[in-house]
């Protein structure tokens, strides 16, 4: 069974606040589901390389306007200020 | 007596408008009547625009006027609420998006409305579209309308009950491991999941990026076809997106070589749905088909292999889930806690299970043993299919291996909630193309549960396999 210590890592490594019930059904689901994932130590090795996807299916490097969006993508930031979404202090 | 014009299909719909037996704005106005009268029960819908689809309706009607007018235009239909409609609400069934407004029109949808869609609201779907039964939204579960103590399947199981409930003509949903065949057998509708790359997922909030794939549902095989063919296609807003145009020859039964893969049917499935299934496949080979029974010996590996990577993309893709640039925000006292409790108070139990389930293959330590060993089974996987298609020309093989479960059934169990996708998964890990058609209907207690027929192809065969579906709809 995964250990409560590795669920809150893993949770904070997700950026997730769990409460204590959500941790402890989380363990006991994570665990039956990487337990089932054993499964894959049976299957055999892949014979030929894995196919990689083609990386240059890249868009030109050209400005389209989206000048009408801009108004409509700020204004849905829950805080923000004139045309700037706030963001609480970093440092 | 006039007419149900909620019973015709896209065809008939379209005929009736070209020879002036009604208006959009009669069949728009039909449809709304249905949503009001049943969707109170079913809970197929999201949110209902009236005015929204009336002024479209009204815009259809212009233009049909013209006498110049495509085979969609004026036909009302609904889109999965993962799917964007510019300034309507798109909340991907998570409380996380509850209030966030579509900014612009996902490519599907644009090229609906480019043909004369008229669009009337967006439909329920599991969470971020995680799940098998709709029971994981945030907006409660949509009854299967065969049976309303029974869940409609899901992800899209929201498309398919309004479809099955004649409460839209046609509608589009997502599938990323099964969540368009799954619920459109579960409420006896033609669902098809296009070839990975077939349709531009651009607008489509994203669940796992190797595997989503947007496709239609509808009451047949043909109008399928048609839906589908508006929109594929090539987008540049979508990198794996191709140029495609689907054949028009007609194919049929004779000569068809269908295999028959024996791991398909094997323990698990409910005995009456091995029946019919069997029962289509005896059909078919009456009508001309060569059966050829085939093996694909990775299939056992496939659900496993699956729930590594499609959390694995998920943990990734959901990270833009920060309550800084938009839906959800929880007021806190520094950056990290917005990002903590703005995620925790966001999302629900599945999503989070697989945020969880993803980040953890994804550590340090645990990458080979799970992802990478999962990425080397997906290449096997994809292998054997295309094995399988040197020899056959189509594979037929059960959807699910059982009929809609009960609302509530597996809930709370997930490792039984993943295994309803046992027959649908494999395929999507291949990218291919495949269809859901209602074959029969099995007596559960005092209702009728449909169940469909799975048709895969190979690659960009949607022809082979809406024209053998179309067959086959005739058969049984």
């Amino acid at each position: 069974m995964i250990s409560k210590e590795e669920v809150e890592h893993i949770a904070k490594l997700a950026r997730l606040e769990l409460t204590q019930t959500e941790i402890t059904k989380m363990q006991k689901d994570m665990s039956a589901i990487l337990d089932y994932f054993d499964l894959l130590k049976k299957a055999p090795r892949a014979k030929t390389e894995i196919k990689k996807g083609d990386l240059s299916a890249t868009r030109t490097d050209k400005i389209n306007s989206s000048y009408g969006m801009r108004d409509k993508l700020i204004g849905q930031a829950p805080d923000k200020k004139d045309d700037y979404i706030k963001v609480k202090t970093i440092l | 007596m006039m007419q149900d014009l909620t019973k015709l299909t896209i065809k008939q719909a379209h005929e009736g408008l070209k020879n002036g037996d009604f208006t959009s704005v009669d069949l728009t106005k039909a449809y709304l009547k249905n949503i009001k009268e049943k969707d109170k029960e079913i809970n197929a819908f999201l949110h209902v625009d009236e005015n929204f689809a009336l002024a479209q309706a009204e815009e259809a009607d212009k233009k049909i006027a013209t006498g110049n007018f495509g085979l969609l235009c004026g036909i009302p239909c609904a889109i999965k609420d993962a799917i964007m409609v510019e300034g309507q609400k798109c909340t991907a069934g998570s409380k996380m998006l509850e209030n966030y407004v579509a900014p612009y029109n996902a490519t599907a949808v644009k090229k609906l409305f480019d043909v004369g869609a008229v669009i009337l609201g967006k439909t329920n779907t599991d969470e971020f579209t995680m799940g098998s039964s709709t029971e994981n939204s945030a907006f409660g579960v949509t009854k299967n309308p065969h049976d309303i103590t029974r869940v409609a399947g899901g992800s899209s199981g929201g498309s398919a009950a309004a479809v099955a409930a004649n409460m839209a003509c046609y509608t589009l949903g997502t599938d990323t491991g099964g969540s368009i065949r799954q619920p459109a057998s579960f409420c006896g509708v033609a669902g098809l999941c296009p070839t990975y790359g077939a349709v531009s997922r651009y607008g489509l909030i994203a669940h796992a990026s190797s595997l989503d794939q947007i496709g239609p549902f509808a009451k047949n095989a043909e109008d399928t076809r048609i839906i589908f063919e508006a929109i594929a296609g090539k987008d540049t807003m979508d990198a794996t997106s191709v140029e495609y145009n689907i054949q028009e020859n007609l194919e049929s039964l004779k000569g068809l070589k269908i295999g028959v893969p024996k791991e398909y049917f094997s323990k698990g499935i409910d005995p009456e749905v091995e029946k019919i299934i069997r029962n289509v496949i005896k059909k078919a080979e009456d009508a001309g088909a060569e059966i050829i029974d085939i093996s694909l010996p990775s299939s056992e590996f496939a659900l496993a292999c699956y729930y590594v990577i499609d959390p694995s993309e998920i943990s990734a893709n959901l990270a833009r889930f920060d309550g800084i640039r938009y839906g959800l925000s929880e007021p806190a006292e520094n950056l990290l806690d917005v990002y903590l409790k703005s995620r925790g108070k966001g999302l629900g139990a599945e999503v989070k299970r697989r945020i969880m389930l993803g980040t953890y293959c994804l550590s340090s330590g645990y990458y080979d043993a799970y992802y990478k060993k999962a990425q080397e089974v997906r290449e096997l996987i994809r292998q054997d299919f295309a094995k399988a298609f040197e020899k056959v020309d189509l594979l037929f093989c059960p959807v699910s291996p059982f009929p809609a479960f009960k609302i509530g059934e597996k809930a709370d169990d997930p490792m039984s909630m993943y295994l309803a996708d046992i027959y649908t998964i494999p395929m999507k890990l291949a990218g291919l193309p495949g269809i859901s058609v209602p074959v029969a209907c099995l007596p559960v207690g005092r209702e009728k549960l449909p169940v469909g027929l799975q048709i895969i192809g190979n690659h960009f065969q949607e022809n082979k396999i809406l024209s053998i579906a179309t067959e086959i709809e005739k058969i049984v």
